[in-house]
Formats: structure tokens, sequence, C-alpha cells
């Protein structure tokens, strides 16, 4: 609900088509195609109407602004579909920086935090200064560089539980870089890299909380 | 099909001492490179480049390689064209018989490594010596290259030490310096002494006949110069159109591999010694290798893969490298590039597991200095091994799932129930439940994530709920 607070504030008239379900990135991802093409032909219909769509994950967000567009290489009519909405379907973060052109949504949060760069974001769609000018922007917030803020957290879909160990030692290696800074929270504008790092800072009882950007920016 | 090497991931992972070597030592490398680019404010200019030209090139490698021949040859040298690694070995076996060859001295070669060629040809007899520190310290240990530009990348002095005392018979030795002088020693006899010398080719030039080889140590400059005969192994992607490509190509090699701007030798082999040159070899041969490149070349998309210049660097900043290290990889191209290549090479249904060795992470393709857009070609892999495995009748509760998956996304009605029925289920935690649990759901996916983690707990109030809520509130403020 954080997304849809910091939206409203900014004047936007927010919908949520309770039709919608997920982009397909896991079956794409696992190499199931097919079942990918139905998941995205079903993204396709439920959000065809919209403005601009706001995906507060930048995994989801690369999916269906680049990876679509592989899925639907032999079918030109759906392609055409997918390239009309790629243009229009924005990482959260970015949509506040280059479309409302805000750096400052008048929040207040008076915590140390380090900012976990989402490897989709921060190669697929080119998302690295906006949050964190977000982030400075906010009331009473301390913004902690980590020294492995690039480096993955080992989610990785399916990866995270078929090479567990690799996964959970990447994890590890995040979270002692988080520890270094010392941070309360760790930020992160993709709910994947957040379950991963929660889970993992909770099993290692760090008292370090994992939250979405949204959430920080809807504080007050 | 093999499986997953699961005990053998394990086994690195729960070694701390070489998690650190690997960790340091690949950090390490990162730095250098980051270091290096740093200053050279057109070098993405210089990736799209290279990328543009080995693209070219891979298009078109039938007339370069034909222009390649023509040169080599009218510098007085020899091809000999190879379908697989096995036509290699024997014309080198059959070369060492006929100029009875008892010594060889090689250069760092990934290539011979692929194609087995020491092994075989030890067979006759004849010694070869590795003569890459690197390569040496792995020949005296037997082992196979951990990485592809540092080999030996796993092994601490302390290691080292220990093959040293034990394969050389000298005194321990820990001061790096000392153990390069200990090595010294013993190659400096064997280029002087050797009669063939092997090395690899970093680049063949289509326009010059030259093949070109790059290095730190002077060892390949030594292997290509001292004996009397040179033979150089190389696979058919290794070409560029001209000798002004080299331009770009070591601006790049370089700086990706290991943080220098140029190495410290840049070698140019063209052919045997001419009338009034007084060192070189007196013949000259290269081995061009396609051993399974021209099957990659048949896909658009993944042919991207020869245009690797085997610089290391996607395997640097791998995270699943730097956890795993070099020998979990089936073959010896290891990290992101030997996941790629591998499957393309010896059929997909060979190591199944390894195209989802990777958390999709992206920074292999961000470093390539070729920019080979390796997570993509991952992505087609996986599909690949989806559908082979759906032929073969194997993988059967994966298709399964992701067959409900799609079924359950493309019906909002039951999307709706089952993410309500799943914040029932899983309560979150440390998974404490599942250890009542049958056996089949403890070992499936959800075993895999708490053996590393917790379950984050379910939000309160599912965001429909919420939304719903809202919406409600909205309408009868805005009814009043």
């Amino acid at each position: 609900m954080a997304v849809v607070d910091v939206l409203e504030r900014l004047g936007y008239e927010v919908d949520f088509p309770e039709r919608q379900t997920c982009c397909g990135q896991p079956a794409f991802n696992t190499g199931f195609r097919d079942e990918a093409r139905a998941v995205a032909d079903h993204f396709l219909r439920v959000f065809d109407q919209a403005d601009y769509v706001i995906v507060p994950s930048g995994s989801c967000c690369s999916m269906v602004a680049h990876h679509f567009a592989e899925l639907y290489e032999a079918d030109p009519a759906a392609l055409e579909k997918a390239r009309r909405i790629e243009h229009r379907v924005y990482e959260f973060s970015r949509f506040l920086t280059e479309v409302a052109r805000v750096d400052d949504v008048g929040a207040r949060f008076p915590h140390k935090v380090t900012y976990h760069d989402s490897c989709h974001a921060l190669r697929e769609l080119g998302v690295k200064h906006g949050p964190r000018r977000l982030l400075s922007n906010v009331r009473g917030l301390t913004l902690a560089e980590m020294d492995k803020a690039e480096e993955c957290c080992g989610f990785g879909g399916t990866f995270s539980v078929k090479f567990d160990g690799v996964s959970g030692g990447m994890a590890a290696t995040k979270i002692d870089s988080i520890h270094r800074t010392g941070a309360d929270y760790v930020v992160s504008i993709d709910s994947s890299c957040l379950m991963q790092l929660q889970g993992a800072l909770l099993r290692r009882g760090s008292p370090v909380k994992a939250i979405h950007l949204a959430e920080v920016l809807a504080a007050r | 099909m093999n499986p997953l090497p699961a005990r053998k991931l394990n086994e690195a992972l729960s070694n701390p001492k070489l998690q650190l070597a690997i960790y340091d030592s690949t950090g390490r490398l990162m730095d250098k490179r980051r270091a290096a680019i740093e200053p050279v404010p057109d070098f993405q200019d210089l990736r799209a480049q290279a990328n543009a030209v080995k693209a070219h090139t891979i298009d078109n490698l039938d007339f370069y390689l034909e222009q390649l021949e023509a040169n080599v040859v009218s510098n007085g040298g020899k091809v000999i064209w190879c379908r697989d690694g096995d036509e290699a070995v024997r014309f080198v076996r059959e070369l060492c018989r006929e100029k009875g060859v008892r010594r060889i001295v090689k250069s760092k070669s990934m290539t011979t490594e692929e194609i087995e060629l020491n092994h075989e040809v030890e067979k006759d007899g004849i010694e070869v010596v590795e003569t890459d520190l690197g390569e040496y310290i792995l020949q005296l240990a037997h082992e196979k290259p951990y990485h592809i530009v540092a080999p030996a990348l796993h092994k601490t002095r302390y290691d080292v030490a220990d093959i040293f005392t034990e394969r050389l018979g000298v005194e321990r030795e820990e001061v790096i310096e000392k153990q390069t002088m200990i090595a010294r020693r013993v190659l400096r006899e064997k280029f002087v002494t050797a009669d063939l010398g092997i090395t690899g080719a970093n680049f063949l030039v289509a326009d010059s006949g030259a093949v070109v080889v790059v290095e730190n140590e002077g060892n390949a400059r030594l292997s290509s110069s001292a004996p009397r005969i040179q033979v150089a192994v190389a696979g058919i992607e290794k070409l560029i159109p001209r000798a002004q490509d080299l331009a770009t190509f070591l601006k790049v090699l370089g700086r990706s591999a290991t943080g220098q701007p140029l190495t410290v030798y840049t070698s140019f082999l063209s052919g045997p010694r001419r009338p009034g040159e007084i060192d070189g070899p007196e013949e000259f041969y290269l081995v061009l290798l396609d051993n399974g490149r021209t099957k990659v070349l048949e896909d658009k998309t993944k042919r991207q893969s020869l245009y690797c210049i085997r610089c290391g660097a996607c395997l640097n900043h791998c995270p699943v490298y730097r956890k795993i290290g070099g020998h979990n990889y089936p073959w010896v191209y290891s990290g992101p590039i030997g996941a790629i290549l591998s499957p393309q090479f010896h059929g997909v249904t060979e190591d199944p597991w390894l195209p989802y060795a990777s958390s999709l992470c992206g920074a292999c393709g961000e470093v390539c200095p070729v920019k080979i857009e390796i997570p993509k070609i991952l992505l087609a892999l996986r599909a690949e091994v989806t559908r082979a495995k759906a032929r073969e009748g194997t993988g059967k509760w994966e298709r399964l799932a992701f067959r409900a998956f799609a079924f359950v996304m493309t019906r909002p009605k039951l999307y709706e129930l089952a993410t309500f029925a799943a914040a029932l289920l899983f309560p979150g935690g440390a998974g404490e439940w599942l250890k009542s649990a049958p056996l089949g759901i403890r070992s499936g996916p959800l075993g895999g994530w708490v053996s590393q983690r917790d379950l984050p707990p379910p939000a309160p109030k599912a965001f429909r709920q919420l939304w719903r809520e809202r919406q409600a509130r909205k309408d009868r403020s805005g009814n009043r």
C-alpha cells in the first residue's frame, strides 16, 4: 500500500486491476517458455489500457520491458502488443524520478539505512542513482553505502532452492556487508531480494530489517 | 545426464580457506579491472567496437579462415585443419614421432587443455612441460586449471610450498619470489633443451597470418622461439580480420583480465625463421581446431559465445563462481562462459544443471569486453533443457509445477485463493513445522529455502483486501 500512498500523495490516480497476477518470470527463468507466454498474455490483457504501469519490483519490470520481446519472437501480433507496453511500464523509483520528476517526496524516516542494488534494476534497467537520491532527501535518514551494494543477494528465483547452499553463501556475503555499515534497515526496490535478505537476516538473528523503498518514502 | 554435483559444491562451500582464497583473488582482479578501465573514457565504445568486429568475423568465418591460411602459408608456415581434438592430438603425436621430439615446452593454452593434449602425448614417452608458473604448479599437482586466466588461483603460497617440496624435492620455501626462482631454474633448463614448443593463440590475424599471444612471464615467447619446431593450437573463433583490430582488442583484453593496460609480452608469431634472422623456429605449424565450434555457429543468438577472448572477467565477477570455484564446472572452461560453452559443445542433456547455476545477476554480461549476452544465452539454454527433459520424460515434477503455475496465474480468482491459502500454510519462521512434514515436501523447494533462510512471515492482510477496504472508504467519503 506504500506505493499507492506515495503516488496518490503526488497527485496520481492509482488503479489496481484486480485481475492481475504475475508477469511469468519464474517460468521464463526456469526455461518454461510456453507457460511464461500464457502468463504474459494475461498480463498484456490486464494492463492494455493503462497509461503507466508502475511495478514495485525491478526484476518483474525488466521481465515485461525486456524479456516479453524474447518470448514473442515468433508471434508478431503479440510482439506488437508487448512493444506498446514496454515503454509504459516503470519501476517505481524510476517513475518518481523520471516521470513525476521528484527527488523529495516529503517523507520522514529517522533511521540509518543502506541501499541494496537489485541486479535486474541495476543492470537491465539502469536504475542506480534515483533510489539513492530519493533516500538522501528523506528527513532524518542517514544513507550508509555498503561496500558490496552491487553484489547479488543470491535469490535468483528457483536458483535459491536448486542451489540453496550457494544462494545462502551469497546472502551471507551480502549480510556481512550490510552489517559493516551499521544500518538498521536495508532498502531495496525488488520484493524478491527483500524476501531473500529478510529470510537470511532472520535466520542469522540480525536486528536489521529489509524493507521496500516505498515503505521509507511513505513514512511521515 | 549428470546430476548436480551437490556433494562437491558443499565441499567447496564448507572449506573456509578455499572460500577466502577464491573470494580474495577474484576480488583483487575485480578491483584491478575497475582501476584500469576508469581512466579510459571510451572503454564502453571499445567494447562495442570489439563486439562489432567479432560479430562480423564470426559471421564471415569461412572467408577470413581462408585468408588466414593463405597468409600463414606465404609466411612459410603450414596450417593443419582439425575437425576435433583427436585429429589435433594425432597430428602432434605424428609430428613428434617424425621429427624425433623428446621434450615439449608449452605455454598456457586453454585450447590444448580442452583437447587434453598433454595426457595423450605423454603416452609416447615424450616429456611435456607447462611453463606458465600457474600451469606448472598445477601440472606438478596433477590438477586442471581453476580459472581461465589464473589457473592456480585457488593455491596459496603454502600450498605451492607443499607441492614444490614434494614434487621437486627442494627445500621448503614459502616466499613467493623465491618460489618463482625455483620454477625459473627448472624451466630455463627445459626451454633450452626442448625440441618443440606449443603455444595457444589469443588472436589469429587474417590479413597478416600472425598468431598473437599475450602473456606476462615471457614463457610463451621462449616456448615459441627457443625450440626448433613451433606449433600453435587455436580454435577457429580466435580470428580477427586485420592487424589494426588489435588496437581495440589488446586495449580491452589486458584491462578486463588482469587490470593491465597491456600485458608484459605481446608476441607476433609469423612463421618460421627467415633467411638472415638469428632466432625463431625452423618449422611453424598452425593447428586450427573446430571441435564443436561450427555447431555453435548454427544459432544466431548463441553464436555470440564464440566472441569470447578468454579474459576471465566473467569468472571474477560471478558471485556463483566466487563461491563454488573452478573445479565444480564440468569442463576446463569454468564460470559463466563455461556455463554457456559446455552445453553447446557437449549437448544440453550432458550436465542439465549447468545453465541453472546462475542467479542471473548479469554481472558477467556487464563486464564482458566483447559484450556477450551471457544471461540471455543461459536463458535460451534453460529453455532447451526443459524441452529435452520433456522429450526424455524426466523432470516431471517441475514441469507439472510450472504447468500449475501458468494455470493459476491466468485465473485471478484462483490466484487470490492460492495466495490466501499460502499465507495460512506458510506461517513464516525457520520452517520447524517442515520437520514433521512428509519427505516429499521436506526435500522439495521449501526444504531448499529453509535450509538457508527463514520464511519471512506473510503480511497480516493481503494487498487485495487492503485495496478493497480503501476503495470502500473512498466511495463512502465520495458519496457523502
